[in-house]
């Protein structure tokens, strides 16, 4: 193990820290005026990132803190070019508000940087490090609008409860590592056989439950609606996907890897979170009237879908890089959809002001039709191939009961989606909208291609690579 | 009476769960759920420590390092995002961050 083939690993990650470290240099100097190219230079740098992690070798490092497989690698190339997107989604976003601020894309960089910790994250510290990274970042991403009382309540709201969760997991990794006697995953895998007992299943449930904050599963979800609705709308496409990404290849990391012997222990725990998930996300999303906040509960039902496929185990972890990919691309399409949507200058929040799109703008009609279609799983969009990965996964472990739970709920989400797509194609238009910013009107439209006929390539090129990828993890 | 591993878990329990009633108990100002969180993360670095001692294992104080870092980070990073709060609201009362429901 020598400190040059570390590096090798790690380039990725070396090229978004040095990059966002520099950037942020660039970025003092030109000030505000100079948000274009400090986007420019950090997208570039996510392109890079993007490229060292396609073409990196496997392997660990730094004494087992860093671990480089497949899994990985798979989900840092899907997040560096998610929060690309977002990159330039905010561009677009904050030039329309007329207040350009360089540290937007750098706080991007430095939240993707955090996550791609996140899922490479073999002991105790770097997923702490990594988790406080990403949070951090968001944080102060959603009370970005400084001069907006709901940017900055939402703001205000995730710090104190992604703190309360931050100390949770805390405490759960502290007294893990003390009845365990070591931070890395394999040596805590080996004491919980050696040496099993009650302290390491406690300091497991506090870790579940920490991690379950920051994927915003059931219980833990309250803070989700109202970041959603007051934060920026590229932080929330942002936090609705990538961070929660890498928080739940995290939590699959910790639980087949550090406690694979204990399965039959957290599974409950899981699958308890996976129902209530689903319970919550469908029948909260029932009574929303705000578009941000019913995609809140609707990502809460998703959750439940993921943690499903993290308790399956096995061929889980496939079902679960499949359906957050295809996840991440249709929340992103629907809220780049939202912010498409202006009338008289105000943006549309509203789900009754979607009332006769149809008539007004049918494009936009037709891609967020196909992305709300896709989310409730209807085939053969993408969000149908998500849900069959999962219930495959779910019926292959036995567990058939929570399977046709998982059926239920999307059967209640197909209600709200339905009603949005009733009010846009049936009901009469009031007035008549702006025109749509082009850069989230075409983010939508590619999300939309995607969701149909893009998924049928992406299931051919990605799912081989799932599948690779999930036959050596936790091992 | 000597001290044992014990007394220190039991008084980073008694801390950290101080610390997460305050944040719950508290209806009156934010500052105090800034503390209640400084608190939290005191007591697991009482745990870390405890353990470390006990186990003759340098990895909990490693981290407990890195847990003081990241504390004075998010004091940081809390006290700004309640300036912001406060500028827009001109109060901190926690029953005032109510504008969004439901």
């Amino acid at each position: 193990m020598d400190l040059n083939f570390a590096l090798h690993l790690s380039t990725p990650e070396l090229i978004l820290g040095i990059g966002a470290i520099v950037i942020l240099v660039f970025g003092a100097f030109r000030g505000d005026k100079g948000m274009t190219s400090v986007s420019a230079l950090s997208g570039l740098c996510l392109l890079a990132a993007a490229f060292a992690a396609a073409t990196s070798d496997y392997g660990v490092a730094y004494n087992g803190s860093f671990v480089i497989d497949r899994v990985g690698l798979f989900v840092k190339v899907t997040i560096y070019v998610a929060a690309l997107f977002i990159i330039v989604l905010g561009q677009g976003y904050f030039d329309r508000l007329n207040s350009r601020r360089f540290e937007f894309p750098i706080l991007i960089l430095l939240a993707t940087l955090g996550m791609s910790m996140m899922v490479s994250a073999g002991d105790l510290i770097a997923l702490y490090i990594g988790l406080e990274l990403q949070s951090l970042a968001m944080y102060v991403l959603a009370a970005f609008r400084r001069d907006d009382a709901k940017s900055s309540e939402a703001g205000l709201k995730y710090f104190v409860l992604g703190a309360l969760a931050s100390g949770l997991l805390l405490y759960g990794a502290s007294l893990v590592y003390g009845f365990a006697g070591s931070m890395n995953f394999h040596d805590i895998a080996a004491a919980t056989v050696k040496n099993p007992n009650t302290g390491l299943i406690f300091g497991l449930v506090f870790l579940i439950s920490g991690l379950a904050f920051k994927v915003s599963a059931a219980p833990f979800h309250m803070w989700t609606p109202d970041v959603y609705e007051g934060a920026p709308t590229p932080v929330v496409a942002f936090a609705a996907g990538a961070p929660k990404f890498a928080a739940m290849v995290l939590l699959a990391r910790v639980l087949q890897t550090g406690f694979g012997h204990q399965a039959f222990q957290w599974q409950q725990v899981i699958l308890l979170l996976s129902v209530l998930s689903f319970v919550i996300g469908g029948l909260g999303g029932l009574m929303q009237k705000d578009f941000k906040r019913l995609l809140a509960y609707s990502s809460i039902a998703n959750m439940g879908y993921a943690l499903l496929a993290i308790a399956a185990g096995g061929t889980g972890v496939s079902a679960l890089l499949m359906f957050f990919v295809m996840y991440m691309v249709d929340t992103l399409g629907l809220f780049s959809g939202q912010m498409a949507l202006k009338r008289n200058g105000e943006p549309i929040t509203q789900i009754d002001q979607l009332a006769g799109l149809a008539k007004l703008n049918m494009p936009l009609t037709i891609a967020i039709t196909m992305l709300a279609l896709s989310v409730l799983g209807m085939p053969p969009f993408a969000g149908f191939w998500s849900k069959f990965f999962v219930f495959g996964a779910a019926i292959h472990a036995g567990l058939w009961g929570f399977a046709a739970a998982g059926l239920v709920a999307s059967v209640i989400a197909a209600f709200y989606y339905l009603r949005i797509l009733k009010l846009m194609w049936f009901d009469a238009a009031p007035a008549g909208i702006d025109a749509s910013p082009a850069e989230a009107k075409w983010i939508t439209y590619l999300a939309a291609a995607f969701a149909f006929p893009g998924i049928i390539v992406f299931l051919w090129l990605a799912y081989p690579l799932a599948q690779a990828a999930a036959i050596g993890f936790g091992g | 009476m000597t001290l044992g591993l014990a007394h220190f878990l039991i008084v980073s329990a008694i801390l950290f769960t101080i610390g997460v009633f305050g944040i719950f108990v508290n209806r009156r100002n934010v500052i105090i759920i800034l503390m209640s969180i400084e608190l939290i993360l005191l007591a697991v670095n009482i745990n870390f420590v405890a353990f470390s001692s006990y186990l003759h294992n340098v990895q909990g104080q490693i981290m407990a390092m890195f847990v003081l870092t990241v504390a004075a980070a998010e004091a940081a990073v809390g006290l700004a995002i309640l300036v912001t709060f406060f500028r827009n609201r001109g109060d901190i009362k926690v029953d005032d961050a109510s504008m969004m429901k439901g």
